[in-house]
């Protein structure tokens, strides 16, 4: 019985990774087909001029250069207004505390048309039209959150002894923030700044609202897909799939190396204990 | 406070009151205001403005009336203008495609946070992961060619003998379901999972031995105990699909109106900010509601949600 209904489990696991990953080698296996219109079937016979088209593609590699600066400017901007509200929000409590979460949770939940409408219009209101520059502003007051809550949650391992232990050594206020509370959220820094690059090269509602007349990618392939679509942009498609895929095993690789080499410090204290014996 | 100058010292607090205020009232509250304010003032030209035409009225929210279509709702047809027939079928439909997730997704949760053997895991997260990270443009664009006329998906339900003729899968709401489930279905899975995770095995043991049979031990144990869970998926599932923009547009056809669509349309299409504020105002409004509607149902605060 135990084990029957595992297999069921195990069987809907399987199926659901299938559902998951077959659309991305549909997408992926039409950019190899010779047919005009992008499609696994009829297929047409093997070709490469997707991707030569794709090379040759200069409004392509313009998009492509204007989300790589939007996401670095994302980031540049995100990463230290997400820290910089965690710790503030750290040290408070009581009713700021929750009027002030609330605020800095709010914009995730905020849909993002509302966002890039409310963004142009104040802005606009001030006399500053649209452009990159209004969707990186955009952008920041939703990914900012997500900073502060992985920033957040790092701060709830710290121990704030040690801060007081530096400042008794006679440590100054900016090296104990440098030396010692900023050491501590690296891990979350990093992880705030990957999500925010990642979050801001997938963005489309803020930035279709926004962007004035400059194209990134996420709207460049929108356009072509209303406007006669060519397997160029599954081309595109599938090298940004298998680029993922490459950092996902990085990942995963790096991973278990950490695990490995841990396990084989723990083996080794074992036997040195034992030769203590 | 006192802890902050204490620990920092003036300048670094004020560095991190300044950047927190930059973001909440600069980024977030003012755009809002803003945004609210022009909701109510007309549509004008440049020179109108301030001038005697420029007054406060609810007029670019009684744009959404007008234009009456008709409506079928069990066999009964309705008088209905179509802005808010839209505006209806899109929370309708997002409702949906919520509870699609949710039946997808519990399993898949359970048997990620119960079942398979830890040392799995982390292989099974890193393909869950692949799909999470290539964009949403391009999942949809993936379902764009499976569901085509003479497309994949037809021919293989042929070949199987399971139809006879070609089913024509962009029609209606159904492609725009298909696309909105298959692009957040992860965002209901990750929440749940994070809930399942950190119930006890030994429970659900206790009420196995005590005789309960497994579909009370879901109902009485694993589920109010995934509450926190299920608020925060289902909150984001409802809010990314009724503020989806992407899939309505790829997948949908003239008869599946989005609300998105419309204010798209309003604004980049007749320009007329005023009334783009005004129904942009309203989506975030029956967003906020859904959000405190599903608090208020699953007994959860805001902290559990955004996790």
């Amino acid at each position: 019985m135990q084990s029957n209904r595992n297999f069921l489990f195990h069987l809907y696991m399987g199926l659901f990774l299938a559902y998951l990953l077959i659309p991305l080698f549909v997408m992926g296996g039409a950019a190899f087909n010779a047919s005009k219109l992008p499609t696994i079937y009829p297929w047409k016979g093997l070709t490469d001029q997707w991707f030569v088209a794709l090379w040759n593609d200069n409004r392509i590699w313009g998009a492509f250069r204007n989300t790589l600066l939007v996401a670095i400017a994302v980031a540049a901007i995100s990463v230290p207004i997400g820290t910089a509200a965690a710790i503030l929000i750290n040290s408070i409590s009581g009713r700021v505390r929750s009027i002030l979460y609330g605020l800095m949770v709010a914009p995730i939940l905020i849909p993002g048309v509302v966002i890039g409408i409310s963004t142009l219009l104040f802005w606009s209101h001030l006399s500053i039209g649209s452009g990159l520059h209004l969707s990186v502003l955009g952008q920041v007051s939703y990914i900012a959150s997500f900073v502060m809550l992985l920033v957040l949650a790092r701060l709830q391992s710290f121990d704030p002894s040690l801060e007081e232990a530096a400042l008794d050594l006679g440590a100054t206020h900016a090296q104990v923030m440098r030396r010692i509370l900023l050491p501590h959220l690296y891990p979350a820094i990093g992880a705030g700044a990957a999500i925010s690059f990642f979050q801001s090269i997938e963005n489309f509602n803020v930035t279709l609202f926004t962007r004035g007349g400059a194209d990134t990618l996420t709207v460049y392939v929108f356009s072509k897909v209303r406007s006669g679509i060519t397997p160029t942009i599954n081309a595109l498609a599938l090298l940004l799939i298998l680029f993922t895929l490459g950092l996902a095993v990085w990942y995963e690789i790096s991973r278990r190396r950490k695990e490995r080499i841990e396990l084989a410090h723990e083996a080794e204290g074992l036997r040195a204990e034992a030769a203590v014996h | 406070m006192e802890h902050l100058l204490r620990r920092y010292g003036m300048t670094l607090t004020w560095v991190c009151i300044g950047l927190t205020f930059f973001w909440l009232a600069i980024l977030v509250l003012l755009p809002n205001f803003t945004m609210l304010e022009s909701s109510f003032r007309p549509y004008l030209a440049k020179v109108d403005e301030g001038g005697p035409l420029d007054f406060y009225s609810m007029g670019n929210y009684l744009k959404v009336l007008g234009n009456d279509v008709d409506f079928t709702v069990f066999g009964f047809v309705f008088q209905v203008p179509v802005r808010l027939k839209v505006f209806f079928l899109t929370i309708v439909y997002s409702a949906i495609v919520t509870v699609i997730t949710f039946i997808m997704a519990y399993p898949l949760a359970y048997y990620l946070a119960k079942i398979v053997s830890p040392k799995s895991l982390p292989t099974l997260f890193l393909l869950l992961f692949v799909p999470l990270w290539v964009s949403e443009i391009l999942r949809s664009f993936a379902w764009w060619i499976i569901l085509a006329f003479k497309g994949p998906l037809n021919a293989v339900l042929m070949s199987l003998g399971i139809i006879d003729v070609e089913i024509r899968w962009i029609a209606g709401f159904s492609p725009v379901v298909i696309g909105l489930v298959y692009t957040y279905v992860l965002f209901m899975v990750f929440p749940l999972y994070n809930s399942m995770q950190s119930l006890d095995t030994n429970q659900i043991e206790a009420a196995e031995d005590l005789g309960s049979p497994w579909w009370r031990t879901h109902w009485r144990v694993i589920l109010p105990h995934a509450k926190p869970g299920i608020a925060s998926g289902a909150v984001m599932v409802f809010m990314l699909s009724a503020g989806s923009l992407l899939v309505p547009s790829l997948l949908g056809s003239t008869t599946s109106g989005w609300f998105t669509q419309t204010i798209q349309e309003i604004m980049l299409g007749s320009q007329d900010w005023n009334a783009g504020a005004a129904f942009a105002f309203m989506l975030l409004l029956a967003c906020t509601l859904f959000v405190s509607l599903m608090m208020r149902v699953f007994g959860v605060k805001l902290s559990d949600i955004a996790k």
